[in-house]
């Protein structure tokens, strides 16, 4: 791999862009999901700033005198005039960015990492299971199978909240409850003191309630790793092999380009290995502690 | 291993030539120096800043300097530092931000401000680091650009090691005490029967450009056997560690009492990551001045020692000192193979002698690989 000194003295680094530099982006929309959760709408602020992704991805968010912080898309990738992301106040970046309104300025960067598989998806049957802010990174694989819907088998979507006020996108969830051509299963862990006649308990219960056919289905699992964990788990009951489910992985990150190292997860990098891994590529690492 | 016949002889006498050329051609000049009872990689200005006389004994957690009975230039092994100090800062600016009117304009570095370095007097062992950074900042996905700026413009002046310290163990990895390649000039400090030169091999044009400069005459046999016995000198080192099957018992050993053990023992002071000359970690902060229209990024060196290292919401993902030093010693011997396709460590040493309470990592390598191999016999 080590490469002789002569061939770095002929890279021309002038023509190099600095990929730590973001692009400027305004916000055209916001608005709060449930307090403490805010979905803002960007669009490129000049012309050298893209609407693109594939979904899966994330963005580095730039806010003023604050810093930057990796939030995965989730809006339509065919939509190409603007990019949405929906952010939980955390941290001193997220609650700046979950303060935004409408003409402020942001800094972007990106896309980076993998993808979700949706080639490999075609023609199977595909079951969502998404937790709290698992929702949004799948969601744009919700929006592309509905507009390729002939190019896919079944559709379940289920996801799970701590509390009916931690659920996001409420509209959207019912909308497509109300579809025909997709199941969608809303549970919340506590109901305690909610007007509340949904599904009470884990999601993994209502993986088991699920027909799979095994040989046929693709499953991609995005929450709190001990969330995915036994929602991969169950999948595998069906019959699911570690190569048919997906995950999505997160760790600390300031670069999002592999220069930083603090996203290093084993063998790999979060940022450009992942975010989303075959469960086979990280499995083994799923029964480790603090790695 | 052997000694191009191209090879020339700098007498000692001569030696501050070399400075001349270089400062000419417009190098700041980077070299080993001694400062508060270390020898130091800093900016030096003439021969008289190297640590003529002085050498270094090392242990594990042991730094300590010594007379030497001869006047050799480069007669200590290596001090905490090494090119990264100059080629990826401790602390650099990513870049500026102005407030507009409608929001903010961010003004890049000028990364090619900087004078050139030229690294002299960095071992064979600083090489092989600085291009297995290269690996990560340069022939990578995305380029740093500032590094690349850096090393594009930086000139390396190796100067082979005569001894090897108590805490080397370059060869295990790979390495050897004499440099093959990646350098422009390479040298090896002789003093026998009453002389004191140099032997130099020229490892680029630049670097050729520059011996003329020097005054120099043909090297004779007698000079490259000289100095073919001062690098043998250090091939024999009191460390190893034993590569072979080394990836595959890190990688089986993530669940290992091990860990628990180090956890007793380290006290995640980061000085290891540090004083490494591959470790490559780093954070990013923002400051804004007192007016809040101006923002800064800033980058600085991190270690995955700290507890801040791996913070996300909720906590950090190593918690544990344990995990932390797991961390670390299973990138360096094996993902960092499944990475960039080499280990990442050159057996340098530094992380063995600036611990201070002594972990030696090829002791702790040698323990898993020797656990590993008990549980499969």
């Amino acid at each position: 791999m080590t490469v002789a000194k002569k061939d770095i003295k002929k890279i021309n680094v002038e023509d190099q862009k600095d990929p730590m530099v973001p692009l400027p982006f305004v916000v055209v929309d916001s608005w709060e999901e449930y307090p403490g959760c805010n979905t803002i709408v960007v669009k490129p602020a000049d012309e050298r700033g893209e609407c693109v992704f594939k979904p899966g991805q994330f963005h580095m968010i730039h806010t003023f005198g604050v810093g930057e912080v990796p939030i995965s898309n989730c809006s339509d990738e065919s939509d190409t005039d603007s990019l949405t992301f929906t952010i939980m106040d955390v941290g001193e970046v997220s609650a700046a960015l979950c303060n935004l309104k409408k003409d402020d300025q942001i800094g972007l960067r990106g896309p980076y990492g993998s993808a979700w598989p949706l080639e490999k998806a075609k023609g199977k049957d595909v079951v969502i299971v998404s937790g709290g802010l698992g929702l949004p990174p799948v969601r744009p694989i919700i929006y592309h199978i509905l507009k390729n819907r002939d190019a896919y088998g079944k559709l379940t979507l289920i996801h799970g909240a701590r509390t009916p006020s931690h659920l996001v996108y409420t509209d959207e969830l019912k909308e497509w409850d109300e579809r025909d051509d997709m199941e969608c299963i809303v549970t919340v862990d506590d109901a305690y003191g909610y007007e509340w006649d949904g599904n009470l308990g884990l999601v993994t219960e209502y993986i088991k309630g699920l027909s799979l056919d095994p040989k046929n289905t693709l499953g991609i699992t995005c929450g709190p790793e001990i969330m995915m964990k036994f929602a991969v788990a169950a999948l595998q009951e069906h019959g699911l092999t570690s190569d048919d489910v997906y995950v999505s992985m997160e760790r600390n990150m300031k670069c999002a380009i592999g220069h930083c190292g603090r996203c290093q997860y084993a063998p790999y990098f979060v940022c450009k290995d992942g975010p989303v891994f075959p469960f086979s590529g990280v499995e083994r690492l799923f029964a480790i502690k603090e790695v | 291993m052997s000694f191009s016949k191209q090879s020339v002889c700098i007498d000692r006498t001569d030696f501050s030539a070399l400075f001349d050329a270089l400062k000419e051609r417009g190098y700041k000049i980077v070299g080993p120096t001694l400062r508060k009872n270390a020898i130091v990689f800093d900016e030096i200005d003439s021969v008289d800043d190297l640590p003529e006389g002085i050498g270094d004994e090392q242990e594990a957690g042991q730094y300590r300097l010594v007379k030497r009975d001869d006047a050799a230039l480069f007669g200590y092994n290596q001090g905490p530092q090494s090119c990264k100090k100059f080629l990826f800062p401790e602390k650099s600016k990513v870049w500026t931000a102005e407030k507009t009117h409608e929001g903010y304009d961010i003004v890049e570095e000028d990364h090619d401000a900087d004078a050139p370095c030229a690294f002299l007097g960095a071992r064979p062992c600083d090489i092989r680091a600085v291009e297995i950074q290269d690996n990560v900042f340069i022939h990578n996905d995305y380029m740093d650009v500032g590094y690349t700026t850096r090393r594009k413009k930086s000139l390396i002046i190796v100067v082979n090691c005569g001894q090897s310290a108590h805490t080397c163990f370059c060869v295990s990895m790979d390495g050897s005490p004499k440099a093959e390649s990646g350098y422009d000039i390479a040298l090896t400090e002789v003093i026998k029967n009453g002389a004191h030169y140099f032997v130099a091999e020229i490892g680029s044009d630049e670097g050729a450009d520059i011996l003329k400069d020097v005054p120099s005459t043909p090297a004779e046999e007698s000079h490259i056997e000289a100095a073919q016995a001062t690098v043998d000198n250090a091939k024999d080192q009191e460390r190893a560690i034993d590569m072979d099957g080394m990836k595959e018992y890190m990688t089986q050993s993530l669940h290992s009492p091990i860990w628990d053990e180090i956890e007793e023992r380290c006290m995640a002071c980061a000085n290891c990551t540090l004083v490494c000359p591959t470790c490559f970690c780093s954070k990013v902060e923002e400051t804004t001045d007192l007016t809040g229209n101006i923002a800064e990024r800033w980058r600085s060196w991190d270690s995955c020692f700290t507890r801040d290292f791996s913070y996300m919401h909720g906590g950090s993902s190593h918690i544990s000192i344990g995990s932390r030093y797991r961390q670390w010693i299973t990138h360096k011997l094996s993902h960092w193979i499944d990475q960039f396709g080499e280990a990442g460590c050159v057996g340098c040493g530094r992380c063995i002698a600036w611990c201070p309470v002594g972990i030696d990592i090829t002791e702790e390598a040698r323990k898993v690989a020797e656990r590993k191999k008990g549980e499969v016999a």
